[in-house]
């Protein structure tokens, strides 16, 4: 009976060597362990045994037992973890096909640009507002210093509604605006995005532009604020290492005036964009006329103010590269998809 | 305006290179925007004599030259008919490279060797506009007094730099060269010498015995002077004057009309000489025009004038439009012997008019609108008359007549040196003050300073030709920009901290391009205005408050006809253009105004609406794996419940939209709101109507959606309800019922809310179903349902009744069936 258990150990080790798959396993394990198992019939045959050798033979019947099951528990792991392998390998894909088609939108380059714009001078506690794109001539032209007949109302060639309502040919009637809002409230500083328009329509004018102003007043507000502020806002816009540069210039709504360029992107080595001077005009501004802060409602004796303003299409074309306006009106998708 | 270098130096010398001083004169405010040089290229054209000229002997219409350059003698062929033996004429040597690119070599024309080229002036690339029409045919023959061998760029004065100068409107005294010099001397610091004017008088009689002149209207002409010019000489003017009139780009035209051009240029006053025995009785009238009145002017053309223009008059009759364009009849001409020699002042804004009016915008007119200097009008005729003189033109007759109505004296502006200086953010010392006004020749008169204390108050005289100078900021500017505006220090504001922060209206912008960012859709920007033929393309009915369109008076184009009253066709020309170019799928937005008037024409300003717009047309991307999401009507509308959802508002009603012409009649939508028994229209959605889309030759079904942004920002909320979470589980119970077609899911699911009241958490629409299995004219709906307490787990009986009071509910109102 000894060699027989020692026999079934054996052959039991020796036959699950061959066993693939969890059916052969499941036969293994009936071929042994079942009801009709082998060790099953010998434990049937323990009354056959004598009083004194049972508790040495049933120890080793159930060492032996222990041993095959051992063997049950480890060929299955191993099985297992087989087929796992082998799902595994079954579900590989191709991952160099295209995902899923994600719906993705964009904004129109220059509403980035007015975003960009409205972030910097918010994060210097500036307020954004607004005003009409009809406008009267008043606030148009008269309030910003620029009476009937005045010749710098030449510069800006408008859309006439009637003859006192236009569309507004810049945003500077919302300094005006802004003022008689604030007013005697200070400090005003505001900045005003928005829609401008203009008769010129050629390759590198739009009856329709857009405009961003700027607009402070303050007690001892200085024409250095205004190139500290400037220079701030291109550093933040196109990088720390730009420079500015002011020129004299002529605004009917401001005086002292000022053009102020940019250094370019090219460090003055000269290259298209600027031409080969190293400077690119990005913006018209100055210090407030008293007659514009007397519009507003201020005594330019007590405050004074700086304002400028900058054309949006101009930025947007300098900042993405873009050679034709046009393209900013155009609309055509695969324009717009690459904002 | 245009300045030689060579003129300039008469008055100052710069004393540095054109190009650092086109450099230095932009930096201060007079901005030089090109350094304009007409030699290039000229380097080996000479001046040459013609020794001998002969036909070719094989060619009809070619000529054989020996041209004698000085040192040499060249050999050339023309086939130019106007050269003549002893002409002096441009040669081209062998080498040289034209401005237009053609290079000059030796080629045999029929047998003889020519070496080089006779040029015309065309060649020579010289402005037509200062060359006489004469000049421009064949061979351009040069002056008999001009230096053989010569490089021709130096015989025709073309080797001097000009400045060309771009002048801000506040800055038109620089229309004259001798106001150029003073702001160069002024930034250079160079002395400066101007014209000292000497008339030398002759013959008998007197000026004022033979010409009168009666200012009727001095609001329009504040001074009038004149003087006489006798035995006029016609010829060519000299040289160095018709030089310097072609720097300019003016064209000489013979002594006495680039004289007056002359002196326009050096002093910006425009002078106008009539043929005095053509004025009646000498007697100037400068009135209004009559209405009606009609004048020929110069160029042949009769004007019909009114009472808003300014002429010059005699006795009888207009003979001048006052500073545009002088009259025909008056005309000096060949047989002119005497010349009434007009220096004038007229009233810019009265010129700019007429100048308009009659669509003659002259040399003269522009410097007349930009405002010439009243207190100079006698000095510029004295300077004419100087050089009529001088130049041996005319004999001056003694006298001159002025009459000066209006005199206007210099502005004496008061100032703080330390005012000023606080506007700048400097600290300018008074005296460097001082000497910028100074070099400006401004003279500065300072208030005696208190004991131990700086000078600091002042009176600056500004000159009448600055009249600019009104105010202390405009010294500011003076003061800064001779200081250098790259001197001022770079600081900030300081003061009160503010708070940047977006308005709500602007925040529920954003969160609107944010949600339709999110959902795919490419934002656009299409213009205000619209061409009106997009109202037809939109069958907008005739009496349709939409047809209330504002007009734009003066449009370029039809392009900008009117005002947009909604941004949908803008929307649909972009759908047509991108289809067309093979982009068929579209999901856009804008977001902008839209204009309705309050009445029309307008009397203030319009309502200008703000909307966000969208159209979607075609499918979502389609992925290899599956079939596209068509962009349709419920997709458009999945987007705006999105949007509603982002900005948290709730209790939108869909109601069909029949009216709007341009939406599919079946396939529309209405959203309102209704809140404390006010309703508010948010806007519509819906497909476009097939006729719109034919119109704008779509082939595709575009959805179009319009919100009203006043309606979406006062109902927008900022943060949404927060409810605690439910601790209770909560059962489902699906349920499936049949009903006519007609019957709207909106009115199956107000009847489930109402009924299903508190246990109701949500539900769901899971199918809808028209099919076989179904009769004609049902479908199914079948739902979810979910319930649940917040305070206890419900019972079975509990979910069963709500469910059974649903379904009761449904089949007593709304005739549903259930399986």
């Amino acid at each position: 009976m000894r060699e027989q258990l020692e026999r079934i150990r054996l052959q039991a080790a020796n036959e699950l060597q061959g066993v693939e798959g969890t059916e052969a396993l499941q036969d293994w394990r009936v071929r042994y362990l079942g009801k009709k198992g082998e060790l099953t019939q010998i434990l049937r045959g323990m009354g056959a045994v004598p009083a004194e050798e049972r508790p040495a033979m049933g120890a080793l019947v159930n060492e032996v037992r222990a041993a095959i099951e051992f063997m049950l528990e480890e060929k299955s792991r191993q099985l297992k973890e087989k087929e796992k392998q082998a799902r595994l390998a079954s579900e590989a894909i191709d991952i160099t096909l295209p995902g899923q088609v994600a719906l993705v939108g964009s904004k129109h380059p220059l509403t980035l640009v007015i975003d960009e714009i409205k972030q910097i001078f918010l994060g210097m506690g500036y307020e954004i507002a607004e005003g009409p794109e009809v406008e009267t001539d008043y606030y148009n032209f008269e309030a910003l210093n620029l009476p009937q007949d005045h010749p710098a109302r030449d510069m800006q060639d408008s859309f006439y509604i009637t003859p006192d309502i236009l569309l507004r040919t810049h945003t500077s009637p919302v300094q005006i605006r802004a003022m008689e809002r604030i007013r005697p409230q200070l400090p005003v500083k505001v900045i005003c995005p928005g829609r401008v328009f203009r008769r010129d329509d050629d390759a590198t004018h739009s009856p329709m532009f857009h405009q961003v102003e700027g607009l402070v007043v303050d007690k001892n507000i200085t024409f250095g604020d205004l190139r500290g502020t400037l220079l701030t806002f291109a550093r933040q816009m196109f990088g720390p290492e730009r420079e500015i540069r002011l020129r004299p210039s002529f605004f009917p709504f401001t005086e002292p005036s000022a053009e102020v360029d940019i250094s370019c992107g090219c460090g003055g080595s000269g290259c298209r964009v600027c031409k080969g001077t190293g400077w690119l005009e990005i913006l018209g501004s100055g210090m407030v006329h008293p007659n514009v802060l007397k519009y507003g409602g201020y005594n330019p004796s007590e405050v004074t103010g700086f304002a400028f303003g900058m054309g949006v299409e101009r930025i947007a074309m300098l900042k993405y590269g873009i050679d034709d306006m046009r393209l900013l009106y155009e609309n055509d998708m695969r324009f717009l998809s690459q904002f | 305006m245009r300045v030689s270098l060579e003129w300039l130096g008469e008055y100052v010398n710069p004393g540095m290179e054109a190009a650092d001083l086109g450099e230095k004169l932009t930096r201060s405010g007079i901005a030089v925007e090109n350094i304009l040089r007409r030699d290039a290229r000229l380097d080996q054209v000479v001046v040459g004599h013609i020794d001998v000229i002969e036909k070719h002997p094989e060619a009809d219409r070619l000529w054989v030259c020996s041209v004698n350059t000085g040192d040499r003698q060249y050999t050339v062929v023309t086939g130019a008919q106007n050269v003549r033996q002893g002409h002096k004429v441009p040669v081209a040597l062998p080498g040289a490279k034209l401005p237009k690119g053609v290079e000059i070599g030796e080629a045999a024309f029929r047998g003889i060797k020519s070496s080089g080229m006779l040029c015309s002036a065309e060649e020579l690339a010289l402005e037509e506009k200062t060359i006489s029409p004469e000049d421009r045919e064949g061979i351009l023959i040069l002056d008999k007094d001009a230096q053989v061998g010569q490089p021709i760029a130096q015989a025709l004065g073309l080797d001097v730099p000009i400045l060309e100068l771009e002048l801000t409107p506040n800055r038109a005294d620089c229309l004259a060269v001798i106001n150029v010099a003073r702001e160069v001397s002024a930034i250079t610091g160079q002395p400066l010498q101007l014209p000292d004017v000497k008339v030398v008088e002759k013959g008998e009689g007197r000026t004022e015995e033979q010409v009168k002149v009666t200012i009727e209207d001095s609001d329009l002409c504040g001074r009038y002077a004149a003087r006489l010019f006798t035995n006029l000489r016609p010829g060519p003017s000299p040289l160095w004057m018709q030089r310097r009139l072609q720097a300019a780009g003016m064209r000489p035209i013979n002594n006495i009309v680039d004289i007056t051009n002359y002196v326009m240029l050096e002093m910006n006053h425009p002078l106008h000489a009539f043929d005095y025995h053509t004025v009646k009785d000498g007697h100037i009238v400068v009135r209004r025009a009559r209405t009606g009145e009609k004048l020929v002017t110069l160029d042949g053309q009769e004007r019909e004038l009114n009472s808003e223009n300014l002429v010059i008059a005699d006795p009888e009759k207009a003979i001048a439009l006052a500073g545009v364009m002088g009259g025909l009849e008056t005309e000096i001409t060949e047989k002119t012997t005497t010349i009434l020699l007009e220096a004038a002042h007229f009233y810019p804004a009265s010129v700019r008019r007429t100048a308009r009016q009659v669509g003659l915008r002259s040399e003269a007119s522009q410097r007349f609108e930009k405002g010439v200097n009243i207190n100079t009008v006698k000095l510029a005729m004295d300077r004419a008359a100087e050089l009529v003189a001088q130049l041996g033109v005319a004999d001056v007759v003694p006298g001159y007549v002025d009459n000066y109505l209006r005199p206007t004296e210099p502005v004496k502006v008061p100032f703080r040196a330390s005012r000023i200086n606080a506007l700048l953010g400097t600290t300018i010392k008074p005296e460097q003050m001082e000497d910028i006004f100074q070099r400006l020749q401004f003279p500065v008169q300072w208030e005696a300073a208190t004991e131990g204390e700086q000078r600091d108050a002042g009176i600056v005289v500004a000159p009448t030709y600055r009249p600019d100078i009104q105010g202390e900021h405009d010294l500011a500017e003076e003061v800064a920009r001779l200081y250098g505006y790259d001197r001022i220090p770079t600081t900030l504001p300081q003061g009160k901290t503010t708070v940047g922060q977006r308005t709500w209206p602007q925040t529920v912008r954003e969160k609107i391009i944010d949600a339709l960012v999110g959902s795919g859709f490419r934002e656009v920007v299409t213009f205000s205005f619209i061409n009106p033929r997009h109202l037809d393309r939109l069958a907008i009915p005739a009496e349709d408050h939409l047809r209330q369109v504002i007009p734009v008076q003066n449009p370029l184009s039809e392009e900008q006809g009117i005002l947009r009253p909604t941004i949908i066709p803008g929307l649909l020309e972009l759908a047509a253009r991108n289809a067309s170019r093979r982009i068929p799928d579209l999901a856009i937005f804008e977001l902008g105004g839209t204009f309705l008037p309050k009445a029309l024409p307008l009397k203030e300003l319009p309502d200008e609406a703000w909307k966000v717009s969208a159209l979607v047309m075609g499918a979502a991307p389609v992925h290899w794996s599956g079939k596209p999401q068509p962009y349709d009507f419920y997709f458009l509308k999945g987007i705006v419940e999105k949007l509603l959802s982002a900005l948290k508002i709730k209790g939108v009603t869909w109601s069909r939209e029949t009216e709007l012409s341009y939406l599919h009649p079946g396939r529309a939508a209405r959203l309102q709101i209704t809140q404390d028994g006010m309703v508010f229209d948010l806007g519509y959605m819906g497909e476009v109507h097939p006729d719109v889309r034919e119109a704008y030759d779509l082939a595709a079904r575009p959805v179009v959606m319009e919100l009203d942004l006043s309606a979406l920002t006062l109902l927008a909320r900022a943060k949404g309800d927060y409810r605690p979470l439910h601790r209770f589980p909560s059962t489902d119970r699906d349920m499936a019922m049949v009903l006519p077609v007609a019957v709207p899911a909106g009115q199956v699911e107000a009847v489930i809310a109402e009924v299903g009241g508190n246990l109701l958490e949500r539900w769901r629409l899971f199918d809808v179903y028209q099919g076989n299995q179904i009769s004609a004219g049902f479908r199914s709906l079948a739902y979810t349902l979910r319930y649940q307490a917040p305070d206890r787990t419900l019972t079975d009986e509990e979910v069963n009744h709500a469910h059974e009071s649903i379904k009761t509910a449904l089949m007593e109102r709304l005739g549903a069936q259930f399986r």
